[in-house]
């Protein structure tokens, strides 16, 4: 045993790793045009993803809330498949498994000269209609989480169903919702990186490119730090965000939920000292 | 205490002429499961009648006001609010349940306020009264905001109208709950234990608009075991127990001559 470690270690000694650190910088302050190309679409992805999570979230949500069995039914079992399997499974079946069985192409879409590509839009069908079961969970504690109250005054001052949930309980509900939101767009700015396996070149696949090819090759310590340190640019700015609109959706309800969680809490999970003196306890 | 002289139906605007019983209940039945607790109650309320529910909690009061505008589905009986069935159309001898949309039309005219307000806490107390006008009726919102301004000076919150529920006292927000119903111009308001959520100071602010509301001739029917407002403004008063009616009479034959032993046993109690 000792003779196999020493001669894996003497194999590592062998092939001494020659740091770059110029790599690393320009990756960050001079950036291939890639590496920025890389971001917007990783960007775009993210985001064009959520929002489909988020309305399939409100439509799963009122389905597993209705009435009706069937539509009870249907929306049970997309959570039940779309959570219960590997996203990097479903990218495979909703590109490749699509494609090749003829079922679906995922075409090129030219929006005057600037071409949306097939992959581009597997992934985000991939991610969004993931995202959009963990949303149905998000959005229906949201909602069972508002007082029956609510809805019972709203229909005694005539409003249907939907009204009562449109204008009564998705608003209120969506105070509920929000932070979790957050978090979840902070996984799926991450989670875009999966879409390697469809070779969409979003920031993850850019990096994997610079370590393949050319004068950056075979830097993936200084490259890949380079590629954690632009995901974190954009989690951090979307943390700002996220504060931002939390505390404008706190607006009218003063008291308990006015603060949300500060940003240190926010980014490094600091819990703030007990400030309630009730906390304190009797001394 | 507030100001509240004036004819809140001047704002209201009077109900529609309409058959002189605005509520007609007809053995009406209502289980929970195996449990009965409507066992066949009838009552009539007229045109400009104040009635007082009283009754033990589990004696069905809170159900059966609940089933005047279809909150809660009926088992047995009829229900009719205005000359029509209340969540149900007859066919062929048998009660089917409306649509949703006929439901919620029929409710328009029935205001209902509840023991715990209800209000919609990320609306301001105008936004709460002017909602259902707006999105409801479809009433215009420059016309909405002045009535609603004005049906909430008259019950005393002239001032509060840019405050959110939290920041109003429970008497408050019940008063602003009762504008919130008022503003549909109700042909009925329906309130179910409106003060017993209230600390003892708030109750007088609540009645005392009830009272108005009363003197203005509105059709009121109330679940509360407030017996001064019975004296000051119901016409009748209702004992429910174990589900069925089981006195009505004046409010003074209940504070003078009671029949019922059950009636004696509780108005002691609350008396």
């Amino acid at each position: 045993m000792a003779v196999i470690v020493e001669a894996c270690s003497g194999t590592r000694r062998a092939a001494a790793y020659q740091y770059n650190w110029n790599i690393f910088f320009d990756s960050l302050f001079r950036p291939d045009p890639r590496i920025i190309q890389g971001l917007l679409l990783t960007l775009s992805i993210a985001i064009t993803s959520q929002i489909i999570g988020v309305i399939l979230g409100i439509l799963g949500a009122l389905g597993r809330l209705s009435r009706v069995r069937p539509v009870r039914w249907a929306a049970n079992v997309y959570v039940w498949i779309f959570r219960g399997t590997p996203l990097l499974v479903q990218i495979m079946i909703i590109y490749y498994g699509l494609l090749n069985t003829g079922i679906w192409r995922w075409d090129d879409i030219n929006v005057s000269g600037f071409v949306i590509q097939g992959a581009w839009m597997a992934g985000i069908a991939a991610l969004g209609v993931n995202e959009g079961a963990y949303m149905t969970e998000i959005v229906r504690a949201g909602i069972i989480s508002i007082d029956p109250g609510q809805m019972e005054a709203a229909r005694s001052l005539g409003m249907t169903y939907g009204k009562a949930m449109r204008r009564i309980i998705l608003p209120q509900a969506a105070r509920v919702i929000v932070p979790p939101l957050g978090n979840e767009f902070n996984n799926m700015l991450k989670t875009t990186s999966l879409l390697v396996v469809i070779s969409v070149p979003e920031l993850f696949v850019i990096f994997s490119i610079l370590n393949g090819n050319g004068p950056t090759s075979f830097h993936p310590f200084e490259l890949f730090l380079a590629c954690a340190c632009w995901f974190l640019l954009l989690t951090t700015i979307w943390s700002f965000i996220q504060a931002w609109i939390e505390r404008r959706l706190a607006r009218g309800s003063p008291g308990a939920q006015a603060q949300g969680p500060s940003l240190s809490a926010r980014l490094f999970g600091f819990r703030p000292p007990a400030s309630d003196p009730s906390a304190l306890g009797s001394r | 205490m507030v100001e509240i002289k004036e004819h809140l139906l001047d704002v209201v605007g009077a109900p529609e002429e309409t058959t002189p019983v605005v509520v007609q209940a007809v053995a009406v039945r209502k289980s929970f499961g195996r449990v009965e607790v409507l066992r066949g109650v009838s009552l009539a309320v007229k045109r400009r009648e104040v009635v007082l529910i009283l009754g033990p909690s589990g004696s069905g009061k809170t159900t059966f006001l609940r089933c005047m505008n279809h909150l809660e589905k009926i088992d047995g009986g009829t229900m009719s609010v205005n000359g029509h069935l209340i969540g149900y159309r007859e066919n062929k001898g048998k009660l089917i349940e409306d649509k949703e949309s006929a439901i919620a039309k029929q409710r328009r005219d029935i205001g209902f306020v509840f023991q715990r307000f209800n209000l919609f806490p990320h609306k301001t107390a105008l936004e709460n009264v002017i909602e259902a006008p707006t999105q409801v009726r479809g009433e215009n919102e420059d016309k909405a905001r002045e009535v609603g301004l004005a049906l909430l000076t008259r019950v005393g919150l002239a001032h509060k109208i840019d405050a959110y529920p939290a920041q109003l006292s429970g008497g408050q927000q019940q008063r602003v709950a009762i504008a919130r119903a008022l503003a549909m111009r109700p042909a009925l308001m329906l309130f179910d234990e409106p003060t017993s959520a209230l600390d003892p100071e708030m109750i007088g602010e609540v009645l005392a608009v009830m009272k108005e509301l009363a003197s203005e001739g509105m059709t009121m029917v109330v679940v509360s075991h407030e017996m001064g407002f019975a004296r000051e403004a119901a016409d009748r008063v209702v004992m429910m127990d174990d589900g069925q009616i089981i006195e009505e009479g004046t409010p003074e034959h209940f504070f003078e001559a009671p029949a019922h032993e059950r009636t004696k046993a509780f108005l002691s109690k609350i008396l």
